[in-house]
C-alpha cells in the first residue's frame, strides 16, 4: 500500500498535513493528542489536519471538526425545541444540550416554557454537566448568562478557536476597533451587538478569517495573518 | 463465448474497445470540499461517472429509535440522478439504490470511528450525475474523501474499484460495454494504508484463477487512485505544493 509518510510529507512550506490513515511512525514516548491513535506502536492519523509536534506531545490540528461540550464552557444556543418543563438546545455539537426549568431563566410554570423561550430564540448559557454518552446540561443561572435579543450570531471554526482567541488579546482589539460589544462563545459562535455599521465590519473580517482557516499549509504564518486580520 | 451474444470487447493483443490494457483503470479525476454547506464533500469523475458525495454531521440522530447508545450511526443514501443514465431512472429509492446505500454503510462503519458519538448520526449523501459502470465503486471513493474533508474520525480511506470478466479475459475497471455484456463483475472496497477488506460483492462467475487475477488487479489500482485522493484533500486545504 502507499506510505503516506512520502504523499503526505512536509509540502516545503513547513506543515505537515495527513490524511486519515497515514502512519506517523513509532510514539517514542511521547503523549498521543488529537486525531492519532496507536496501533501496534505506530502512530496512525484518523483525521485530516496538520501535525503539531513537540519534544512531548504530538497531535494533528484538524482541518474540520465538531465542538465538543464541557462542564464549564460558555455556549450560545439556539433553542431547537420545547417541552412542559425543558428547553432542547443546538449548542453546535453533535447533540443537543439540556436545559431544564429549574436552570432556565427567570421564573416560569409547568407547561409555561414556551412562553419564556420558543424555538428559534437564542440564549447565553453555560455547560452545567456532560455525561458519558455526551448528554449536556446547560444552565441560565450565573452572571452574564441571558437571553440573546439583539445583534447577530457569527460562526468560526471551533478548532482555531485556541490559536486565535486563548489569549483575549485578539478579542479585545476586535471589541475596540469595531465598538461592537463581541462575545465569544466556546462553541465557535460569536455575538456580536452594535450599530449596523461596525456589525458588518466584524462580519467581513471573520469572513476572511473562515476563508484562510482552510489553508492550513502552514500553521504559525496563518495565525499570523488572521490575528493580524483579526485585530 | 460473451455475456450476451458474442460482442467482441478485447482483442487478441489483450487491448480493450477504448484502447486500455487488461489492467489499465479510466482516467480518475477527485475533487474535496465542493459543496460549501456541507461539513464535508468530493467529487469523483471516473471514466464516463460523475458522482458527488456530501457529509453532514455528527448530528443528533432523529427519530430516536434509530439511535445508537455506544456509537454513531451511518445513514447513507446513494442515489442516481433520473438523468444520469439513457434510459430515465424513477427518482427516488429502488431496490438497488437501497442495498448500495447499506452496503456501502457497511464499508464505512469499518473505518469511521463511530464509537466517539454515540447516539448522533453521520449523513453521506452519494449522487450520481451521470453513469457509465461502477458507480457503486465512485461512491465509496467519493464518500471517503467526503467523510475526511469533514473531519469526520477514521481509521482509514476506503477506496473500491471493481474487475471483471469479458470474452473470458478478466479485466480491471469495466466500462459500460463490459459490465453489460460482460460475463462477471468484483466490485471491491479496500483500506489504502491497510491494505484490509472492508467490502466485497460479486456478480456472475469466476474460478478460483480468475478471482485471484481479479483481486490483483483491483489491489493494483488502489495506490494511484489513493494518490489523488490525498492530492484533493490537500489542494481543498492548502497543503498543495
Amino acid at each position: 500500500m502507499t506510505d503516506q509518510s512520502a504523499l503526505g510529507g512536509r509540502d516545503g512550506r513547513g506543515t505537515r498535513l495527513v490524511t486519515p490513515g497515514a502512519s506517523l511512525g513509532a510514539s517514542e514516548g511521547r503523549r498521543i493528542g488529537h486525531g492519532i491513535v496507536v496501533n501496534d506502536g505506530q502512530m496512525i492519523a484518523v483525521k485530516l489536519g496538520a501535525v503539531v509536534e513537540s519534544e512531548q506531545e504530538i497531535s494533528i490540528l484538524p482541518t474540520h471538526t465538531r465542538y465538543t461540550p464541557r462542564p464549564g464552557d460558555l455556549v450560545i444556543g439556539v433553542v431547537e425545541a420545547v417541552q412542559s418543563n425543558l428547553w432542547f438546545l443546538d449548542i453546535n455539537a453533535p447533540f443537543n444540550a439540556l436545559l431544564p426549568m429549574s436552570l432556565g431563566p427567570g421564573k416560569s410554570e409547568f407547561g409555561g416554557a414556551r412562553h419564556v423561550l420558543n424555538v428559534g430564540y437564542t440564549v447565553l448559557c453555560r455547560i452545567q454537566e456532560v455525561d458519558e454518552t455526551h448528554s449536556s446540561v446547560v444552565t441560565m443561572k450565573g452572571l452574564g448568562l441571558r437571553r440573546v435579543d439583539s445583534g447577530i450570531i457569527e460562526e468560526i471554526p471551533p478548532h482555531l478557536m485556541n490559536s486565535l482567541f486563548s489569549d483575549g488579546a485578539a478579542l479585545k482589539l476586535l471589541k475596540s476597533t469595531t465598538d461592537c460589544r463581541v462575545v465569544l462563545a466556546d462553541n465557535g459562535r460569536m455575538w456580536i451587538d452594535g450599530s449596523p455599521s461596525s456589525i458588518s465590519s466584524v462580519i467581513s473580517k471573520l469572513e476572511r478569517v473562515r476563508t484562510m482557516s482552510r489553508d492550513i499549509s502552514n500553521l504559525d504564518s496563518m495565525i499570523e495573518v488572521i490575528q493580524a486580520e483579526v485585530q | 463465448m460473451g455475456g450476451y451474444g458474442d460482442v467482441q470487447m478485447i482483442d487478441e493483443n489483450g487491448k480493450r474497445a477504448d484502447g486500455r490494457t487488461a489492467e489499465e483503470i479510466r482516467p480518475v479525476e477527485i475533487n474535496a470540499g465542493i459543496i460549501p454547506v456541507a461539513d464535508g464533500s468530493a467529487e469523483v469523475i471516473w471514466g464516463g461517472n460523475h458522482v458527488i458525495a456530501a457529509v453532514y454531521g455528527p448530528m443528533e440522530a432523529h427519530p430516536r429509535k434509530i439511535q445508537k447508545q455506544d456509537r454513531a450511526v451511518l445513514d447513507v443514501r446513494y442515489n442516481m440522478a433520473p438523468f444520469s443514465t439513457t434510459d430515465r431512472i424513477r427518482p427516488g429509492f429502488n431496490r438497488r439504490s437501497r442495498e448500495i446505500s447499506k452496503v456501502t454503510a457497511e464499508a464505512f462503519d469499518s473505518v469511521v470511528m463511530t464509537e466517539l458519538y454515540p447516539r448522533s448520526k453521520i449523513r453521506i449523501e452519494i449522487e450520481v450525475i451521470t453513469a457509465e459502470a461502477g458507480t457503486r465503486c465512485a461512491g465509496i471513493t467519493a464518500a471517503s474523501v467526503a467523510l475526511a474533508d469533514a473531519g469526520i474520525p477514521m481509521t482509514d480511506l476506503v477506496i473500491s474499484v471493481a474487475s471483471g470478466k469479458i470474452n473470458g479475459v478478466v479485466v480491471c475497471d469495466l466500462n459500460k460495454e463490459e459490465d453489460n455484456y460482460g460475463e462477471a463483475d468484483l466490485p471491491m472496497g479496500v483500506c489504502a494504508n491497510s491494505g484490509d477488506l472492508v467490502f466485497l460483492q460479486m456478480d456472475g462467475d469466476l474460478s478460483p484463477e480468475e478471482f485471484q487475477i481479479a483481486w490483483d488487479y483491483n489491489m493494483g489500482a488502489i495506490a494511484p487512485v489513493h494518490e489523488l485522493m490525498i492530492d484533493a484533500l490537500k489542494r481543498s486545504n492548502g497543503g498543495a505544493e
